[in-house]
């Protein structure tokens, strides 16, 4: 009987856990609506979204995040142009053609990749990367979004290569046998029927990628040169929206319209990446049928 | 039109999927090699063990590395239990229904939330509105939900790994779910628990924007005594000394870099290794 108790108690707690996933979604959600509507109300969504204008702390201020989404954009679509065509790629040469021995070898190197504090990539790639691109390509800065592209893409990276991997190894066995069968040799069939049925698998990765490269932070602010004006051209520094928060916050006046604002940004990254996560799981669930 | 021999082709294909692969993985590992190499000099048993002085540009690290320790510490304390919990009830108990696949969605989501978000939400919860100020406390707490995500689904895969034979047998004998749970399938699914847990630690290890604003400190005079205590942090001390003081020595700042380094990779790699043997030694 006391068992019979006990067992019902923890069964309960099991259950509160389970759920807590969704109460702190929701905590999330709710503070960042509630400090970024009381920011809105102030200020307006329009005026903040499309404002080209960020003078946090000048009478009158001004809080125009468009350079910053500008910013975010940019940096976030050069590192896909690298990481993307890379990361697939080595997905299929580490699921298809390495033996086994290597195999395990490069999953365990990738996995310890992931693990590389971003701080750590920042700051070398400030001491190395940054002098390099500007000696190379005669800028002012090495301050750049080019530069921040190239670290960011060799943070995404991990993630791309990892879940494309998986989806490209849980292709039906018989899907290659079959293309093997009829004479095709194994690229033909890596190329023609691998690639296709592993592509929903594929896609969530690039999206699962996108959305590490948009959240990505410390790296950013180190690299990119945090000029909040509209880039002409990949090789002008910009500032992103994680960035932002990350320098401002410290010197905001809590419960201030800075402060708000910042948080207004917080709601805006929250959103982004709430739909590249959605779908990217999408995605995932087509692939594992 | 020029057409490739089929045979050609695959070996130029491999041969670019190859360079790929290599391409995909020389960076980071440039990036360690050049960290070592300038970093190691600095390493001494001084650096590990002493305070920063004169303005951080001399002395030892101690401070940053304690620092670390308990604020990751205290949130894997937290957040293990509660995402072990939660992975035995979405593998064991969840039914196939709408509110166990917001659960999962809430989890995905959670996992995607950018970290300077987190740092945000802890700064607005657990510093401001709990009033626990910028402390061990408030920033654990912040990295405990951040990593939250990532506990439940590497305990939720040792479970589901346990195979369905083990809950039937001892089901079949009339032991109730919980014990079966309890004495059954948790140590079974311990060791995948664990090395996901060290993974996890490893990986808090290193954040840097979620404790920003909850728990790091320029710098602190003294080591915490309480976890309200706001305490110097090792990724943030490297963001700090690379950036923000000028004519910082190269090579303490390597050093620090080395030291967050080594602690991260050493976990995972521990991880890593601890996976392959205990899957090389499991009984089904």
């Amino acid at each position: 009987m006391k068992r019979k108790i006990i067992d019902t108690i923890i069964e309960k707690i099991i259950f509160f856990c389970g759920i807590l996933a969704i109460v702190f979604v929701t905590l999330i959600f709710g503070f960042l609506l509630k400090e970024g509507f009381a920011f809105f109300k102030e200020y307006g969504v329009i005026s903040f979204i499309a404002g080209k204008l960020w003078y946090p702390t000048s009478d009158p201020a001004q809080f125009g995040i468009l350079s910053m989404i500008v910013g975010s954009l940019l940096v976030t679509a050069g590192a896909c142009v690298i990481a993307v065509p890379i990361g697939i790629m080595a997905a299929l040469y580490i699921s298809e053609i390495a033996p086994k021995g290597v195999r395990d070898v490069l999953k365990s190197f990738i996995e310890l990749m992931a693990a590389v504090p971003s701080v750590v990539i920042g700051f070398v790639g400030m001491v190395t990367l940054v002098p390099l691109v500007r000696t190379i390509f005669d800028l002012p800065t090495g301050l750049t979004a080019f530069s921040g592209s190239i670290m960011l893409a060799f943070m995404a990276m991990p993630t791309i290569v990892t879940i494309s991997e998986d989806a490209i190894r849980s292709v039906p066995w018989s899907y290659k046998e079959g293309a093997l069968a009829l004479g095709a040799t194994k690229w033909q069939t890596i190329r023609r029927i691998v690639l296709k049925a592993a592509m929903p698998g594929i896609i969530a990765a690039v999206m699962l990628g996108i959305g590490r490269v948009v959240g990505e932070t410390m790296a950013v602010m180190m690299i990119t040169g945090n000029a909040a004006h509209i880039p002409s051209s990949i090789f002008e520094p910009v500032r992103t929206m994680t960035a932002t928060i990350a320098a401002e916050m410290g010197e905001t006046v809590r419960g201030g319209m800075h402060y708000r604002a910042l948080f207004a940004i917080g709601l805006v990254l929250f959103i982004i990446t709430f739909i590249v996560n959605f779908i990217a799981d999408l995605f995932l669930g087509k692939s594992k049928k | 039109m020029f057409k490739l021999n089929p045979k050609l082709s695959q070996k130029i294909s491999y041969s670019i999927l190859f360079c790929a692969t290599i391409l995909a993985i020389i960076p980071v590992a440039v990036i360690i090699f050049i960290i070592i190499k300038n970093g190691a000099s600095a390493i001494t048993w001084e650096f590990l063990t002493s305070m920063p002085k004169n303005g951080m540009r001399g002395g030892g690290i101690l401070p940053a590395i304690i620092g670390t320790l308990s604020i990751v510490m205290c949130a894997i304390a937290v957040t293990l239990p509660i995402g072990v919990c939660a992975a035995i009830y979405l593998n064991e108990y969840a039914k196939d229904n709408l509110l166990t696949r917001i659960i999962k969605l809430a989890i995905v989501n959670l996992a995607g939330v950018p970290s300077v978000v987190y740092g945000l939400f802890g700064l607005g919860i657990f510093v401001m509105f709990l009033k626990l100020g910028v402390s061990i406390i408030a920033g654990a707490l912040t990295l405990a939900i951040m990593e939250l995500p990532v506990i439940i689904t590497t305990a939720r895969g040792a479970l589901n790994s346990v195979p369905y034979s083990f809950r039937e047998a001892s089901l079949s004998l009339g032991v109730s779910r919980w014990q079966t749970i309890r004495h059954v399938v948790l140590p079974n699914a311990l060791p995948g628990i664990l090395t996901g847990a060290i993974l996890s630690i490893a990986r808090i290890s290193g954040e840097t924007a979620p404790i920003m604003f909850t728990a790091a400190a320029f710098y602190v005079p003294h080591l915490p005594t309480s976890a309200f205590d706001q305490v110097m942090a090792l990724p943030y001390h490297l963001y700090i000394i690379s950036t923000q003081i000028p004519g910082m020595p190269k090579n303490i700042i390597f050093g620090t870099a080395l030291v967050l380094l080594m602690m991260v990779l050493s976990m995972s790699l521990i991880a890593i290794i601890a996976r392959i043997y205990f899957r090389k030694r499991r009984k089904w």
